[in-house]
């Protein structure tokens, strides 16, 4: 600071904006904005321009006309008489669906996967490597393209599935038929008091949760447990199934059945939905599988050699002493992966599935909205990993080692 | 009485371990069959194995290389239809490039592993480094060909930049001859650049036949896009990780804004604004190639994938460091050139070749707006009448020449990490 004072006694002159520490970075930076807002400003004028002469204006009232086209997989109704914002509506949902669906399946995959790899047995271990290599080292679109042509050209069409000696047949008891327009599952009926069920299920739900509080409040109370795992199965599933039993089973499951030239009833997964979830799931739990393995093999054997040496048990030491630590390790990379496979659910256009990506492609094509619709579908893509990162921060504020 | 006592003055020689405890019986013991559990495991493994290998063997075995349709694939054997291959060769590599001048893409290919063996191996002689600097323009006059002087010209605009930024530099200031360096090289390129090339064309045509972008595809295609992504995204990315280290606010919150969105999209929506959006952001009339635009684009997505891994990295060194490059009295592109990104960069080796990887991927993506990767190659193989049906061999192939880069870029980043390893930490 007493360099500063030197300084005062001259006067400003303009070769200090750039010699001088203490105006070079003002300078610097209203160069950047200039520049910033100049280029801004370029691109904008542009679009202007191009879309004056195309006599068009920059708006969002397309959203409101009629989309026309059709969509054969959707969550919610929809005709080709709805409107654009409607068909996105759609789209979403589908995005939405499948990154869920394969979330799920590529968390079950991957654990499974990097648990194996560390597996004392050699060749699973070995087996596990090879899979976890081969899928992080190809493009997930050659994945998704392969799954979809094995489903649609491999797959037996539905009258295979007719007459005394059918060429193929379902499987899992007579409730599943794979066939070349699909998967067709059993559906769920929803009977009168269903409702019940469910509401039951979701208080058993509550009652674990406060259970668990409850034992852990008496461990610290009296030092004495309980075996939680156990009453908290029993608190989950019983009451759930007492009350089903007690209603009459209101919930049924109906399957699908082979009526003239395609199945009828049922839940029809059609063969994008399939092959993308299936793709999608096998190629993100590659990389999760790696996430899990590093995350165990990141808490140091001191760890549980330690809590061993209390007379903590095996299962114990790794519910309450290593899975913690992993776990810290594990989940912000997780998260990260789960956002990948959200994204890289758009490339459900590569086989047709109606996602966000591929509504908004056609609704581009069809009203030559393209400034618009792109921004939308951006902002939307934009705000899920948005969401997600702030969730993310939020987590591992909450997880972080409390030191001193 | 004679002392009988013996006494054994050299020791006896170990016994060889019982065959139980070594060799291969207690490795599979040990490794195999260490519990009942495992041995279950291994078993059912096993199971698994044979079954894939007596069902994928035969389908090599009985393959076929030469026929024209997958039906008379069908008629000389059962296995694999390898001859979509043999048949599609030259479109796997090329494209529809023009056949007799398929030599170009393979010379720039060669000559693409003379110049980038310097980068990848310390030990080779340092003048390759000309090679290094020079692929860039050689290859893009083999591939797209045309004139040879009118990429030339455009290069020699860094060099009237450099040569006027020298004329200026005695008499005017730093900042002053920079801007009048940049100002040169502005007016070579839009003024003088043109009509020079043209003149040099009519005292020396030397040319190659020109090659539409639409006709480049194939693996030749995936390199292009790949090579020039991964050289342009790593140097923008150093400078997005310092942007958004940097104290200025401005620059910082640009960089912060720009790396979250890029982040934040998938990279198939910035390929949809580089095939139908971009148009209306330019200048009425102007365009400009598809492949440079999907370069320009895949860069910007990697690029910032790139800067938060070298954020990360710039983030694990000690503050002591920062902080002695300062007291050394080095100023701040100094102290980032010579002390702070060396070792960022190093701890950030495998996220970098990571990013890299799924880049190279990416790449496929490409097929989806309309350009003829391996990808887009094979769906349009597999509509036509001859090869409608093959599944397994072409996805098969494709997927096999992607492993082989993708896993030797991750096995040379983990011998780098290992000679670059100095022992701390």
């Amino acid at each position: 600071m007493t360099a500063m004072a030197d300084h005062t006694t001259d006067g400003f002159r303009l070769s200090m904006l750039l010699n001088d520490s203490r105006y070079r970075s003002l300078t610097i930076q209203i160069i950047a904005f200039l520049l910033f807002v100049l280029g801004v400003w370029w691109l904008l004028n542009n679009a202007l321009t191009n879309l004056a002469a195309q006599g068009q204006t920059f708006s969002f009232r397309f959203l409101g006309q009629a989309a026309g086209y059709d969509i054969n997989q959707r969550l919610i109704e929809y005709n080709s008489q709805m409107s654009h914002a409607r068909a996105a509506a759609v789209g979403i949902l589908n995005t939405l669906l499948v990154a869920f669906l394969g979330c799920i399946t590529a968390t079950v995959l991957g654990v499974l996967a990097g648990i194996l790899r560390l597996s004392p047995n050699w060749l699973v271990a070995k087996l596990m490597s090879v899979y976890v290599e081969v899928f992080r080292n190809i493009p997930v679109l050659i994945v998704i393209l392969t799954i979809y042509a094995v489903m649609t050209e491999l797959a037996p069409p539905p009258n295979a599935f007719r007459g005394e000696d059918a060429a193929a047949s379902m499987i899992l008891w007579d409730s599943v038929a794979v066939t070349n327009r699909g998967v067709y599952v059993p559906k769920p009926i929803w009977g009168p008091g269903s409702g019940v069920v469910v509401a039951t299920f979701l208080a058993s739900i509550l009652g674990v949760v406060l259970f668990g509080r409850y034992a852990r409040a008496r461990l610290f109370a009296t030092g004495q447990t309980l075996p939680t795992f156990r009453i908290q199965l029993a608190i989950l599933v019983l009451p759930a199934l007492l009350v089903f039993f007690a209603l009459g089973r209101p919930i049924g499951l109906e399957a699908p059945e082979l009526r003239g030239f395609n199945f009828a009833g049922g839940l029809h997964l059609r063969g994008p939905l399939i092959a993308l979830w299936f793709a999608l799931s096998i190629y993100t739990a590659a990389f999760i599988a790696e996430n899990v393995r590093a995350g165990i093999q990141a808490v140091s054997r001191g760890q549980s050699e330690a809590a061993f040496s209390l007379g903590l048990s095996p299962a114990r030491t790794m519910r309450l002493v290593v899975l913690p630590q992993a776990m810290r390790v594990i989940v912000p990379p997780l998260i990260s992966h789960y956002l990948n496979l959200t994204k890289n659910s758009s490339l459900a256009i590569a086989v047709g599935y109606m996602d966000l990506t591929a509504t908004t492609r056609i609704t581009l094509n069809q009203t030559g909205r393209a400034i618009e619709a792109i921004l939308l579908m951006m902002a939307f893509y934009l705000a899920i990993s948005l969401s997600i990162s702030a969730f993310m921060n939020w987590y591992n504020a909450r997880i972080r080692l409390k030191e001193r | 009485m004679a002392d009988l006592s013996f006494v054994r003055h050299e020791p006896l020689p170990a016994l060889a371990p019982p065959t139980s405890a070594g060799g291969p019986a207690q490795w599979i013991r040990e490794n195999l069959f260490s519990s009942w559990i495992n041995g279950a495991l291994t078993l059912a493994v096993l199971y698994v194995l044979f079954q894939l290998v007596t069902g994928v063997w035969p389908w090599f075995a009985n393959s076929v290389w030469t026929a024209d349709s997958l039906q008379q694939c069908r008629e000389i054997d059962t296995g694999a239809c390898f001859a979509v291959i043999h048949q599609r060769w030259n479109q796997f590599l090329f494209g529809f490039y023009p056949a007799d001048q398929y030599w170009r893409p393979t010379l720039a290919f060669l000559l693409l592993c003379v110049a980038i063996a310097p980068v990848l191996f310390q030990s080779l002689p340092r003048r390759l480094y000309w090679v290094t600097a020079a692929f860039p323009i050689v290859a893009y006059w083999l591939i797209w060909g045309g004139s040879l002087w009118s990429p030339l010209a455009a290069v020699a605009a860094a060099g009237v930049g450099y040569l006027a930024f020298r004329l200026a530099g005695g008499r005017l200031g730093y900042a002053a001859s920079v801007a009048i360096g940049l100002l040169a090289a502005l007016v070579w390129l839009n003024f003088l650049a043109g009509p020079v090339a043209r003149g040099l064309d009519a005292v020396a045509p030397i040319a190659l036949r020109e090659v539409q972008s639409r006709n480049i595809g194939g693996f030749t295609l995936t390199l292009i896009i790949g090579v020039a992504s991964i050289s342009l995204s790593l140097p923008l990315g150093v400078l997005l990780a310092l942007g958004r280290q940097s104290k200025l606010f401005f620059i910082k919150t640009l960089c912060v804004c720009f790396i979250e969105f890029i982040r934040g999209v998938p990279l198939i929506t910035l390929l949809f604004v580089a095939s139908v959006m971009l148009a209306y952001l330019l200048p009425p009339g102007s365009t400009f190639d598809l492949v440079l635009r999907v370069i320009i684009m895949v860069t910007l997505f990697a690029s910032a994938y790139i800067a938060e891994v070298i954020r990360g990295g710039l983030a694990a060194l000690p503050r002591g460091q920062y902080e002695a490059a300062d007291a050394m009295g080095l100023d701040y592109w100094q102290s980032m050139r010579l002390i702070i990104l060396p070792q960022a960069l190093k701890i950030s080796i495998p996220g970098i070749v990571n990013v890299f990887i799924g880049l190279f991927k990416d790449t496929t993506l490409v097929s989806i707006i309309g350009l003829l990767d391996p990808l887009g190659l094979s769906t349009a193989i597999r509509a036509t009448s001859e090869w409608n049906g093959v599944i397994w061999e072409i996805y098969g192939f494709i997927a096999l020449i992607f492993f082989v880069f993708c896993y030797g870029m991750s096995q040379y980043s983990q011998a780098l990490e290992r000679r670059l390893q100095t022992g701390h930490r």
